[in-house]
C-alpha cells in the first residue's frame, strides 16, 4: 500500500533528509520519500502494519522538527 | 507571505531596531540589556528547538548548532556578536523559506493547467461540480476561454483549441462534432458541450499533474550523493570545531578564548542546507521548465542521464518524418516539371491511394471529373484515364512494361507518366522530413551529442535520402523490431560507460527499445497513454526540436546544480580556513550558512527561466 500525505510546516531541507533515513530505516517500510520542495510523505508499506507505521513515521517527524505536522 | 513568515519579519524589525539600539548607548549596562532582548526576541524559538533537540537526540540539528555558537560566543563576552549573528541567522532563514516558497508557488503556476470546477448537465440542469465527480458519459459545457477539465467527445458546436497549456504551441487546434478533446486545452471561441470519456484521475491534465509533481521524487545521482555527503559534512565540521578548540591551546599556550571564538564559527559553518536545498530545487526547476514547452520529465534521474547524452538514436518514420508522403522531386524527359505534374494529377485524382492524393496535393491544376472518362485504377500498379481525348497512365514499372513503354532505372518509390503512350518522365515520392528536423540534428549537435543514428523499417532508399539530409552518422534500414533492439545493444557496447544513448520514437510500437536504452523519449504523445507509459520523457508534440530543447534544458540544469556545488562548498571551506587562521570572525561565518543558502536558491530557481 502507498500513499501521500501533505506535511505542515517542513522547513528544513536537510530535516526531510533525515525524516527520510530514519523512516527507511523502520523495519516493515517498503519505500519513503519525504520531499521538501511539494511538502509531501509518500510512504510505502505493507497495508496490515501501515497505520502502526505511518504513527511512528509521525513521531519520527516530530521528533526532527517539531513545528512539522503529517496532515491525514 | 505566509502568517508565520511575517510574524517573523516583524520580530526580525523589531530584534534590529532593539540590537540597533543596543551597539549605539554608551552605557555599558543598558547596552548590554537591549542586546540580551535583541538576541532573546529573536532566537527564543531557535534555543527552544534546540532544547527539544537535545531530548530527542537531535543533537546535530541546526538549531543546536546556532544556539552552542551564540551562547559560546556570550560565555567568551562576544555580546554584539552573538546577537549579530543570531539576528543574521534569522533574517538569512526567512530570506532561504521566502525564495523556496515562491520558486515553489511559480512551479505550481506552471502546472495551474486545470480548471477547479466542471459544468455539468444533470437532470436538465447546468451544476458545477468539482472535475473529480463528474462520471463517464456525463456531458458538460465548456464556454469560450475556459479550460475543458476532462478528456471527452464533443457532442455539440465547434471551435478552436488552444494546446499551449499541454504541447507548449500555441497553434490552435479546430474542433467539432465528433472530435475528441483533451482536459488542459482552452476553448478559444464557440460553446461546446463534451461528452467525457474519462474519470478526472484518467484524464490527461491529471495524469500530466502527477507526472510532473512526482518527478522530483526520483532522485539524480548527483542529489543522492550530496544527502550521503551532508550527513557525514556536519559531524566533521564539528569534531574539527573540537580538535580546534583543544589542541591549538595545549600546543601553543594561547588564549582558549580565542580558539574558542574560531570552533564556535566552525559550528555556524557546519550545516549543509545550501547544498541539501538547491540541488533539489534546480531539477524542479528544470523540470518545470520543460513542462512548460510541453516536454514531461517523469524525474530528476532522467534528466541528469539527458544531459549526458552522447549518442541519439531516432526512429524514422513519425519521429524525423511526417509520415505522409509527399513529392519530392519531378523528373520530366519531354515536358516542363509543371506540365508533367499537372498531367499526373489529372490521371491520380481519380484514386484515394495516399501517394496519388500527395501528387493531387502538389499540383496546382483543379481537375474537374466531367473532363475525364475510362477512369481505370489498378490496384498494385496504378491509374489511366482518358483525359479530353487524350490517354494518360500512370503508375509503377510493372505498369510501363506491362504498356510495353520504356523506363530509366530509378530508385526510391517512383511514379512514371506516360501520355498517350509516350513518356513524359516520373515524380519521386517520399515520405517527407518534418519541418524542425534539420534544425534539431543541428542543435543536438551544438549540444554535444557525437553520434546520431536513424534506425527504420522502411527501405534503403528512403532511409539514405533522409539520412543524408540530415547528415547523421549512421542509419540501418528494413529492420524488424527484433533488430532495433540489436542495434542498440550494439550502440550501448561501443559508447563509455558515463555518456548516455537515447532512444526516441513515437512510443507506440517502440516499447523494447524504449525500455533498453539509457533513456527513452517518446515524441507525439499527446493522448497517448501507452506512449507516455513507455518513456521516460514524454514530448507532447511531435516537433523534433523539442528533442534538442530538452537536452539543451537539462545541460543547463545540471550546469546550476555544479555550480551550487562547487559556490557552496567553496565558499564554506574557504569561510573555515579564514576562520582558522583567524582572518574571520562569526559574521562571514554565518553569511558562509545563510547566505550562501538564498545565493544558491536564486540561483536555482535560474532553471526555471531556461527557454
Amino acid at each position: 500500500m502507498k500513499k501521500v500525505f501533505k506535511l505542515k510546516d517542513l522547513d528544513c531541507a536537510n530535516c526531510a533528509a533525515k525524516m527520510e533515513k530514519a523512516i527507511s530505516e523502520l523495519p516493515g517500510v517498503a519505500s519513503v520519500r519525504v520531499n521538501f520542495l511539494t511538502q509531501k510523505l509518500t510512504l510505502e508499506a505493507d497495508a496490515a502494519q501501515f497505520d502502526t507505521l505511518l504513527e511512528k513515521a509521525s513521531a519520527i517527524i516530530r521528533k526532527i522538527e517539531p513545528d512539522c505536522t503529517v496532515i491525514k | 507571505m505566509s502568517r508565520k513568515q511575517k510574524k517573523t519579519l516583524l520580530r526580525i524589525g523589531i530584534s534590529a531596531v532593539l540590537f540597533l539600539c543596543g551597539l549605539l548607548i554608551p552605557t555599558k549596562n543598558l547596552s548590554l540589556a537591549f542586546l540580551a532582548s535583541s538576541y532573546l526576541l529573536i532566537g527564543y524559538d531557535v534555543l527552544k528547538e534546540a532544547f527539544t533537540g537535545i531530548l530527542h537526540g537531535q543533537i546535530f540539528d541546526e538549531n543546536f548548532l546556532m544556539a552552542i555558537a551564540t551562547i559560546g560566543a556570550i560565555i567568551i563576552g562576544e555580546y554584539h556578536e552573538a546577537a549579530a549573528v543570531m539576528l543574521f541567522y534569522q533574517v538569512g532563514e526567512w530570506f532561504q523559506q521566502y525564495a523556496v516558497g515562491k520558486s515553489r508557488a511559480s512551479i505550481a503556476e506552471l502546472m495551474d493547467i486545470c480548471p477547479e470546477t466542471a459544468e455539468v448537465e444533470r437532470d436538465g440542469e447546468l451544476i458545477s461540480v468539482d472535475p473529480d465527480e463528474v462520471e463517464i458519459g456525463e456531458i458538460f459545457i465548456v464556454k469560450a476561454g475556459e479550460r475543458i477539465p476532462l478528456d471527452g467527445t464533443v457532442v455539440e458546436g465547434s471551435s478552436s483549441l488552444n494546446t499551449a497549456a499541454l504541447t507548449g504551441e500555441s497553434l490552435p487546434r479546430e474542433v467539432g462534432v465528433g472530435s475528441s478533446v483533451l482536459s488542459g486545452c482552452i476553448n478559444e471561441n464557440g460553446l461546446l458541450r463534451i461528452k467525457a470519456e474519462k474519470l478526472y484521475t484518467d484524464s490527461t491534465v491529471a495524469k500530466i499533474l502527477d507526472l510532473v509533481e512526482n518527478a522530483s521524487d526520483k532522485k539524480a545521482e548527483v542529489e543522492n550523493f550530496i544527502t550521503r555527503f551532508a550527513r557525514f559534512y556536519t559531524p566533521v565540521v564539528c569534531l574539527a570545531a573540537l580538535l580546534l578548540f583543544v589542541l591549538p591551546p595545549l600546543f601553543t599556550g594561547s588564549g582558549w578564548s580565542v580558539w574558542g571564538y574560531r570552533a564556535l564559527s566552525f559550528l555556524v559553518v557546519s550545516c549543509p542546507c545550501a547544498l541539501v536545498i538547491s540541488v533539489p530545487l534546480s531539477f524542479f526547476g528544470g523540470i518545470g521548465a520543460a513542462s512548460k514547452h510541453g516536454i514531461l520529465v517523469k524525474g530528476s534521474n532522467y534528466l541528469e542521464i539527458l544531459s549526458k547524452a552522447k549518442t541519439v538514436v531516432f526512429d524514422k518514420t513519425g519521429t524525423l518524418t511526417r509520415g505522409q508522403f509527399s513529392v519530392t522531386d519531378i523528373r520530366p524527359v519531354s515536358c516542363t516539371k509543371d506540365e508533367l505534374l499537372t498531367i499526373a494529377s489529372r490521371a491520380e485524382s481519380i484514386s484515394s491511394h495516399p501517394i496519388s492524393r500527395c501528387i493531387c496535393e502538389a499540383s496546382s491544376a483543379k481537375t474537374d471529373i466531367s473532363e475525364l472518362t475510362a477512369a481505370q485504377e489498378k490496384p498494385g500498379y496504378g491509374v489511366s484515364v482518358v483525359w479530353n481525348g487524350m490517354q494518360i497512365d500512370a503508375g509503377n514499372q510493372k505498369m510501363m512494361e506491362s504498356l510495353s513503354i520504356s523506363v530509366p532505372d530509378c530508385s526510391g518509390t517512383v511514379v512514371h507518366v506516360a501520355y498517350n503512350q509516350e513518356y513524359m518522365g516520373y515524380l519521386l515520392i517520399s515520405d517527407e522530413l518534418k519541418p524542425g528536423a534539420a534544425a534539431a540534428v543541428h542543435s543536438l549537435r551544438n549540444e554535444g551529442v557525437t553520434k546520431l543514428v536513424m534506425l527504420t523499417g522502411d527501405n534503403e532508399t528512403a532511409a539514405r535520402s533522409i539520412g543524408d539530409q540530415l547528415c547523421l552518422d549512421e542509419f540501418h534500414a528494413q529492420l524488424l523490431p527484433g533488430e532495433k533492439v540489436d542495434h542498440v545493444e550494439r550502440l550501448l557496447a561501443q559508447k563509455e560507460t558515463n555518456d548516455m544513448l537515447v532512444f526516441v520514437g513515437d512510443g507506440i510500437n517502440d516499447a523494447p527499445v524504449l525500455a533498453r536504452a539509457d533513456l527513452g523519449v517518446a515524441m507525439g504523445a499527446m493522448g497517448s497513454d501507452a506512449a507516455v507509459e513507455a518513456a521516460d520523457i514524454v514530448l507532447m508534440d511531435d516537433d523534433p526540436r523539442k528533442l534538442s530543447l530538452a537536452v539543451k534544458i537539462s545541460r543547463r540544469t545540471l550546469g546550476i546544480v555544479r555550480q551550487n556545488i562547487l559556490f557552496a562548498l567553496g565558499v564554506k571551506l574557504i569561510v573555515l580556513l579564514l576562520v582558522a587562521l583567524g582572518l574571520s570572525g562569526m559574521w562571514l561565518a554565518v553569511f558562509a550558512d545563510v547566505g550562501v543558502s538564498v545565493l544558491a536558491i536564486l540561483n536555482a530557481m535560474r532553471a526555471l527561466l531556461i527557454k
